[in-house]
């Protein structure tokens, strides 16, 4: 037998070729099955090889399967492998056997513990290549165990070896703190951290190991706020290295585009802005070398913006002197106006950080944000839109709302609905007449209909019934847009509620505000009609729709017979919803004939939030009271002491850090509005509107916050006056044991007064024979969003139970809290 | 009745302090990179490096998805995109994208220096690189990878030394692979 080349004769004695033979034969693969045959079979020589004891080309063979997994296919059977070949003595198996672990094992696999003794072995390795391995994987994977039992390895590396590995490992304590929680591993870390740069002279250090240290510091710093303290002290120290590497010359082997060393510069500034942060002393400190290096730093490639990034970040961070925040600022509006997209995305991004406590400084760049609404890009877009509302104010209302609507007819699906309810806030606040709200309203709901939310129609009508100089323009312009375009639901069930409601208006032809029409009664019950028969129309609709045409029985004179027929047609139709209401009217046309005018009569001006939810009653404690007590605003409260503790429990339920605080002074906390935006509360305005009909108002929503073992507990609210709320929460029993020694607690967010009342009694007898009620008086000055969070504790048989439950939303409140 | 219930709530909102341990306040401001990943225009995956613990379904799902994702945006568009919770920095290098994910909202342009500083390692080492040497030389780009960075962060910012350890390394690869003879290679030894 005779063999060409060395090529051939090895693969002919063994079933496996080099890695990247393979690599080209699977490449060169036609199609999906071809390839999965090469890899099945490579993998079948691979697991054969792994089985022989010890073969020259172990590491070919793991990289092999390295490859193909990377392709996607499994390759579990490897890690074993990977686990002797971390031991093998040889660095070229020890190199692709750790690259193996890192690829192939995670932290949850059982297999990873059997790489803490190599690693442990080599971390002490004579040679540093492989020290470097060792360190590399722990960083990578280790867990928390692993962690945990290599730290002390790691912390003397630390201290005591050279610079290369110095490095790692301040990289690998990183790893380790983020891993491990418990103070005691992080403490002896930390100890140790302090050492190596700051105490000793800077500069000796190479920059990496500086960037190592300074980064372990970051870590520990955010970890531990006793650590934080103890290292302010290095604040000097680091102004001086940073003014090193700021003012010295060309440095050939740390330069990115004239700035020397970048990445540690930004390390260093981040640093110094966690120990800026909320300290007076430590800002003073780096004051002028932050304006340094905000002024020297060239800002003509991404890196140096880089840099400056940072450097604006930390001002607006820490307690920086005025004239340094504006210079940031103006940073900030140079990013705005550079070519470069990403630029202008930070630049956006960090002017909504900081547009509630410098809300006049970013009005300066209004203009370019505008602009930016206008780009390509969908992430600038958004950031755009976020901007812009935050920066809506009762001054360029109606200038960014005309941008604002503009963007609106062309912006990407995903922003419609935040942009809708995003210019609804700011109309509702800035409004300078309500005609232009009306019209801002209106224009919104012809552009976007389809993406308002729910209660926009509850709203609007809301605010068309208190404008009442403008119901003849509303109505006519309504009726106009109806004609139009009958497929926007939100936009055409107002405009059949105005119908209904103004059609009088509509058929005396003039109207001061707006051209006049003339417009027959045939003319509007056509276009009722129409809505009433589209299959455009949802259900909800049509419902509006007929009331609307009952409604004009009474406001129209000559064509009451055609309603008449209407309104009996729809007497049999499917939907049993408009069945209903077309029975309900039919019969309201035969024998209720003499109430119909009274019935249909022009609805009283909708109040926002009324409290006079009188009919009605689903737990009748809860709305006995109409009157409760109004809320003093100086009326003594809780003692502070159990009041801030009970507070303290408040910064840890979570929600939006910015409405938990109370709002500035300065400028309107817009982006806090904005965020909850989600409200909850449209559901019960849509109540009092009922759909229409000439129902009572909806009883007193009384909403169960918690059932659980038999003890229920329901909550209804009643609004005294602008700040302050009345909630009532009731207790009931059902399981069939008394309950006894009942108690409620609340707590409600910081700027929430509150004050609980004496509960009706603290025993709940089994079966629901009785309840419990209590008053809880909240006053919310600031108009945050209210939450509360009650604990329930009772005796029940003996025993003790507790239990705490959230409320985020009230029956009857808007999701401002309003 | 009145006073016994502040006397209550005294003795509840002690307890509540107790329970809740108050941790203290841990700053949202690491700059954590989650993962890296390297794809071709096609959505073949060239390298991926993951810092945080995912089980091999769960990577795959989330490779598959951010490929999908930044293969759909156009040429001029944002480095930057917000996708789930993470960040993610990309930028196309020729016919590779490469990727970051990383935790926090600071500072993405030193990412994409970093992005920038890896593809420039890649070329000295390989001298001009392209996808094809990625391709067949993956555990050599692995290698340059960790050798730049550790956990995620940068731990070499001079690339003179990065590319000097990793020669050190390749050389002592070279000894430990020492040739051995034909025979003692095809086991006849």
């Amino acid at each position: 037998m005779y063999f060409y080349n060395v090529n051939e004769l090895y693969r002919a004695m063994s079933p496996s070729v080099p890695l990247q033979e393979m690599i080209r034969a699977i490449r060169s693969a036609r199609t999906q099955c071809e390839e999965r045959g090469v890899i099945q079979r490579e993998c079948a020589a691979i697991r054969a090889q792994f089985r022989q004891a010890d073969n020259g080309g172990r590491s070919h063979n793991l990289a092999k399967l390295l490859y193909v997994h990377m392709l996607g296919y499994p390759a579990h059977f490897g890690q074993m492998e990977c686990v002797r070949m971390i031991a093998s003595p040889r660095y070229s198996e020890k190199r692709v056997g750790y690259l193996g672990a890192m690829m192939l094992l995670d932290e949850k696999q059982d297999a990873s513990l059997l790489i803490t003794n190599s690693i442990k072995n080599d971390l002490s390795h004579s040679n540093q290549y492989v020290q470097s391995l060792a360190l590399c994987t722990l960083a990578c994977m280790g867990s928390a165990e692993m962690c945990r039992d290599l730290a002390p390895e790691i912390d003397r590396l630390l201290r005591a070896s050279n610079s290369y590995i110095k490095k790692k490992a301040a990289l690998c304590a990183v790893h380790i703190v983020r891993k491990v929680h418990d103070l005691g591993g992080v403490s002896c870390i930390a100890s140790s951290g302090g050492t190596p740069s700051d105490n000793s002279i800077p500069r000796r250090e190479p920059n990496s190991v500086l960037h190592g240290a300074v980064v372990l510091i970051i870590e520990l710093c955010e970890r531990n706020p006793e650590t934080l303290e103890r290292f302010r002290k290095t604040v000097p120290d680091l102004v001086q290295i940073m003014k090193g590497l700021v003012l010295s010359g060309y440095s050939p082997e740390h330069d990115v585009a004239g700035i020397s060393d970048p990445f540690l510069q930004v390390r260093i500034l981040r640093l110094l802005r966690i120990l800026g942060h909320n300290n007076e002393g430590a800002s003073d400190a780096m004051n002028d070398l932050l304006a340094q290096v905000a002024t020297n730093t060239d800002s003509t490639k991404t890196v140096g913006n880089a840099v400056l990034y940072e450097t604006v970040l930390t001002v607006l961070d820490i307690k920086s002197e005025s004239g340094l925040r504006v210079l940031a600022v103006n940073i900030l509006g140079r990013f705005l106006l550079n070519n470069d997209r990403n630029i202008r995305y930070i630049a956006m991004t960090s002017l909504q950080k900081i547009v509630g406590t410098d809300h006049n400084a970013v009005q300066r760049h209004r203009g370019t944000i505008v602009d930016c609404l206008k780009d390509q890009d969908a992430s600038v877009k958004r950031r755009a839109l976020e901007l812009s509302l935050a920066l809506v104010s009762a001054s360029n209302v109606r200038s960014m709302m005309k941008e604002l609507l503009l963007f609106l007819s062309s912006c990407p699906a995903e922003l419609k609905a935040h942009a809708a309810s995003g210019i609804f806030n700011a109309a509702e606040r800035y409004a300078p007449s309500q005609r232009w709200h009306i019209d801002t309203i209106l224009h919104v709901l012809t552009t976007a209909g389809g993406d308002v939310r729910d209660e926009t129609v509850p709203n609007l009508i809301q605010l068309i019934t208190n404008a009442s100089e403008l119901h003849c323009y509303t109505v006519h312009k309504l009726y106009r847009a109806l004609l139009t375009d009958i497929s926007q639901q939100s936009l055409v069930q107002v405009a059949c509620w105005c119908i209904g409601e103004y059609g009088d208006l509509l058929l005396r032809g003039e109207c001061q505000e707006t051209e006049a029409v003339q417009v027959t009664e045939d003319d509007v019950l056509d276009a009722l009609e129409t809505v009433l028969q589209s299959h455009m129309s949802s259900p909800a609709t049509r419902g509006f729709a007929l009331t609307a045409t009952m409604k004009l029985s009474t406001r129209i004179t000559d064509n009451v017979d055609r309603i008449r027929s209407i309104v009996s047609i729809y007497g049999s139709c499917i939907d049993v919803e408009l069945q209903q209401r077309a029975v309900e009217y039919n019969a309201l046309f035969k024998k209720y004939d003499h109430m119909r005018a009274a019935v249909l009569e022009r609805m009283p001006v909708i109040e926002k939030n009324s409290p006079g939810h009188t009919n009605g009653e689903s737990t009748g404690e809860a709305i006995k009271d109409i009157q409760p007590a109004k809320v003093k605003q100086g009326e003594p409260l809780l003692p502070p002491q159990p009041a801030n503790q009970v507070c303290d429990l408040l910064d840890l339920l979570g929600g939006s850090e910015e409405t938990l605080q109370p709002c500035p002074a300065v400028g309107a906390p817009a982006p806090g509005l904005l965020i909850n935006t989600a409200s909850t509360a449209g559901g019960d305005l849509l109540d009092l509107l009922g759909v229409l009909e000439p129902a009572p108002l909806a009883p007193a929503p009384t909403v169960p916050v918690y059932e659980k073992d038999g003890v229920t507990l329901t909550l209804s609210c009643e609004k005294q006056c602008d700040t302050g709320l009345t909630v009532t929460l009731t207790a009931s029993n059902s399981t069939d044991s008394d309950i006894s020694s009942f108690t409620l607690q609340a707590a409600v967010p910081k700027s929430v007064q509150l004050h609980m009342k004496a509960p009706s009694g603290d025993s709940l007898p089994a079966r629901r024979t009785a309840k419990v009620t209590q008053m809880v008086v909240l006053n919310n000055p600031n108009k945050v969003n209210l939450k509360m969070r009650v604990r329930i504790s009772y005796t029940s048989q003996g025993s003790a139970f507790q239990d705490t439950v959230q409320i985020d939303s009230f029956p009857g409140l808007d999701a401002a809290g309003q | 009745m009145q006073i016994l219930y502040i006397h209550h709530l005294l003795l509840f909102g002690y307890v509540f302090r107790l329970n809740l341990l108050k941790l203290p306040v841990v700053q949202a401001t690491t700059l954590k990179m989650q993962f890296m990943l390297l794809f071709s225009r096609q959505g073949k995956l060239r390298l991926q490096k993951w810092y945080v613990p995912l089980s091999d379904k769960e990577r795959k799902k989330i490779s598959r998805d951010l490929v999908q994702t930044i293969l759909a945006r156009k040429p001029k568009m944002c480095s930057f995109l917000e996708w789930r919770d993470l960040k993610i920095v990309y930028k196309r290098y020729a016919s590779l994208y490469f990727c970051c994910a990383v935790e926090d909202q600071d500072n993405e342009l030193i990412t994409l220096e970093i992005i920038h500083r890896y593809v420039e390692l890649l070329d000295k080492y390989f001298g001009s690189v392209c996808e094809l040497d990625i391709i067949f030389n993956f555990e050599k780009a692995y290698f340059i990878l960790d050798e730049f960075l550790l956990g995620g962060e940068a731990q070499e910012t001079s690339k003179k030394n990065v590319l000097k350890a990793i020669e050190q390394a390749d050389l002592l690869q070279e000894e430990a692979e020492a040739p051995r003879s034909v025979l003692e290679e095809i086991g006849l030894t």
